[in-house]
């Protein structure tokens, strides 16, 4: 675990949709080599702060700041965000029907390190990456998400984060609707794409994915604030109370404060 | 997507600067303007036709007289007819090596990069500069197995029967309006004889350019491609931007005999001050397959349906269409398949991307006869619209007289979403090249049938179209 100062700090974070506020004040603090998990019920916020720390236009942050590397990113473009080292994994990945995930990936990498590589170069370091992650080489040739099973599309979110090798991964709802074997097969992914210079901020319902990427925090989001923080213990006591039961006592623990 | 002046600035002064240029008028011979009689009477002399040249020029300008102008599709009452200028000559005579041809000429056609490509990878080339074609060329060994290639001129002057046999038997000039036009103003265009069995197979390529202000260039090509022959035919447009109209008619008849093959591909990249209207028509006789592979990206208003009459058994069409449309354009294609005989079989598959205001409409015309059972057809659309300014519209007819046969029809209409963008966005890419990204995915079913220079070329256009101003 590392030791040195958060290079992300997500301080009292407001953001509005629609002028409905979603995120209540959100406080987050990740060093590198981190993973952090981020669990709640659904309609709590969790993706709403996914999608605003890429910049999604929809999401309009009314207060707070996002500092990474000690600069708030808020007004930067997702583009932008990106070239940073910041990663999303979507939870609902978009088809681009007409484009070949290969050459979708040297764009997109192109854009990210800002430099040219060669297509040879490129396809070496996808190929890599697809053996380590165990997908099938034809999906460097098929058209990007189209027509992909949920899991296919879940997977191939995690090898464009093992290609773009960004600093900072958040991972949204990786696992929501694939089978355990499809979820074992996404976690063992990511950690193996997991180095001590990165850092993953994972999005999640429920605790089962967290056995094939252990957190080294987990903190409960409830009505767009995090209600409580601790560690991997957490995310077991939620497996065992539920969320009925847990989310009592939290809320009548933070009521308290 | 936000679309200011700028961008839409922007992308005119791209196309200005690389397609856009112009050189001074320097026509030896410029018809006066107007829709004159006398003027097809000169320009037969000029060209020393024979009289049934001039009699069909003739019987068509009293056509065109005669036909009401189009009440459908785009707006064509604003074409300039009487300030147009419906002849324009060069040079005396035409080149076969680029010395031959008029300095400031070859120098236009080496911005255009055609001399480059028909080094590369073209099997002939004809460049026409106003009226005229001012320079041809065919690789020896065509020429020796047979295949002509030449002005549509020198076609009638060099092969007067095979020409008479043929010329006005696809699209007579009692066929529409500018058909007619055409037939009574011809001039250039290119004349194509593929002996029977002969592959050509890599492709020729004919460039229309446009120079003048207020011009009209009547295109006449006539293609035959003999028993189990094969050729690719590309022709290429553009012009210079002035603030006054242009008008481009062209005519373009192929007769596909039994088990041969033409493809015909068309990068249309007028200035946005060319009218457009053009018919291409295609006779696909046993076993035979005509493709027309039709781009059409620039132009003020084009209105140009590829057609592939099926006229015997085994015989087969493919129409596969690309437009974009920007601001100010009207784009209006598609593509018709008439089905004549039993056992035919055809497809048209079209693509419109509209931006910064542009107007994209499909028009597709499936025919089928009564005696032409177990024929098979599909009509595809898909509409792009990129921001809320642009528009498309879908009109396809279906007329069925047979009941035994097979038919697909598929309309879809889609706009960029925000969401994919971001996610794109997301992938560090930026917001114009997100967008571009998506159209050259959205046009890749058609794009990947083009031979791989002009695919490049293609998206390139595309993207080219699409930039925004960005320094």
């Amino acid at each position: 675990m590392a030791t040195e100062q958060p290079f992300f700090h997500i301080e009292d974070l407001h953001v509005e949709i629609e002028e409905n506020e979603i995120l209540r004040g959100v406080d987050l603090s990740v060093k590198r080599g981190e993973i952090h998990a981020i669990m709640g019920p659904n309609g709590s916020g969790k993706s709403t702060l996914a999608h605003t720390l890429m910049g999604h236009p929809s999401y309009e942050a009314t207060a707070g700041q996002v500092l990474f590397d000690g600069e708030d990113i808020l007004e930067r473009e997702p583009n932008d965000r990106a070239k940073l080292g910041i990663f999303l994994a979507f939870q609902y990945p978009l088809a681009i029907p007409g484009v070949s995930t290969l050459n979708f990936l040297r764009t997109s990498l192109k854009a990210v390190k800002q430099k040219e590589i060669s297509a040879r170069e490129f396809r070496k370091h996808l190929l890599e990456k697809m053996d380590m992650l165990k997908i099938g080489r034809e999906f460097a040739g098929r058209y990007l998400n189209d027509g992909f099973s949920g899991g296919e599309k879940k997977r191939m979110e995690i090898l464009q984060m093992a290609v773009l090798e960004p600093k900072l991964a958040v991972l949204d709802e990786i696992d929501s609707g694939l089978d355990i074997d499809a979820i074992r097969a996404v976690g063992e992914g990511i950690s193996s794409i997991m180095h001590p210079e990165m850092s993953i901020v994972i999005i999640t319902h429920y605790p089962r994915i967290l056995h094939f990427v252990k957190p080294d925090y987990v903190h409960i989001m409830v009505d767009g604030k995090i209600r409580q923080s601790g560690g991997f213990e957490l995310a077991e006591e939620l497996e065992a109370k539920g969320y009925d039961v847990l989310l009592d006592e939290v809320m009548v623990a933070s009521s308290e404060t | 997507m936000a679309v200011t002046e700028q961008d839409i600035q922007e992308s005119k002064r791209v196309y200005k600067e690389k397609y856009g240029f112009a050189d001074p008028d320097q026509a030896i011979y410029k018809a006066p303007k107007g829709l004159d009689p006398d003027r097809v009477i000169e320009i037969s002399q000029m060209k020393n036709e024979p009289e049934w040249m001039l009699e069909f020029r003739l019987k068509s300008l009293e056509i065109f007289n005669k036909k009401p102008m189009p009440k459908w599709g785009a707006d064509l009452s604003k074409i300039p007819f009487d300030d147009l200028s419906y002849f324009v000559r060069t040079t005396e005579k035409q080149g076969t090596t680029w010395e031959d041809v008029p300095e400031y000429i070859k120098d236009t056609f080496d911005k255009l990069g055609i001399p480059e490509a028909e080094r590369k990878f073209l099997a002939g080339v004809s460049a026409q500069y106003e009226s005229e074609v001012v320079y041809h060329s065919i690789q020896k060994d065509l020429e020796a197995k047979g295949v002509i290639f030449l002005s549509t001129e020198e076609g009638l002057e060099q092969h007067p029967e095979l020409f008479r046999q043929y010329f006005g038997t696809v699209i007579p000039s009692a066929d529409n309006k500018f058909a007619a036009m055409n037939g009574a103003f011809w001039s250039g265009g290119s004349f194509v004889y593929v002996p029977p069995g002969v592959q050509v197979t890599i492709p020729l390529q004919a460039y229309f350019r446009i120079n003048a202000e207020q011009m009209g260039q009547f295109e006449r090509t006539l293609i035959i491609v003999d028993e189990g022959a094969y050729v690719h035919y590309v022709e290429g447009c553009t012009a210079p931007v002035y603030s006054t109209d242009s008008f481009h008619s062209g005519v373009i008849e192929i007769i596909v005999k039994k088990n041969a093959r033409c493809r015909y591909t068309t990068i249309q990249n007028w200035s946005t001050n060319v009218y457009n209207l053009v018919t291409q028509r295609s006779a696909v006789y046993a076993g035979g397959v005509m493709e027309w592979v039709d781009a059409n990206l620039g132009s003020n208003i084009t209105m140009k349906y590829p057609s592939v009459y099926l006229m015997e058994p085994g015989a087969k069409g493919d129409i596969l269409s690309i437009a974009y449309a920007g601001d100010g354009q009207v784009l209006d294609a598609g593509g018709k398949a008439i089905h004549v005989a039993p056992n035919t079989s055809s497809k048209i598959i079209s693509k419109s991307i509209s931006q910064h205001g542009g107007r994209t409409s499909f028009r597709g015309l499936l025919k089928i006869y009564k005696g032409a059972e177990k024929s098979k057809s599909a009509m595809r659309c898909d509409a792009l619209i990129l921001d809320e300014a642009s528009r498309s519209d879908t009109y396809p007819t279906i007329e069925i007289e047979e009941e035994q046969v097979s038919l697909g029809h598929e309309a879809v209409v889609s706009r960029i979403g925000e969401d994919q963008l971001f996610y794109l966005m997301s992938r560090g890419l930026g917001e114009s090249e997100a967008a571009g990204m998506i159209v050259s995915g959205f046009i890749e079913p058609i794009v990947k049938e083009l031979p791989m220079e002009y695919a490049v070329e293609m998206n390139r256009l595309i993207q080219l179209q699409m930039d925004k101003a960005v320094g």
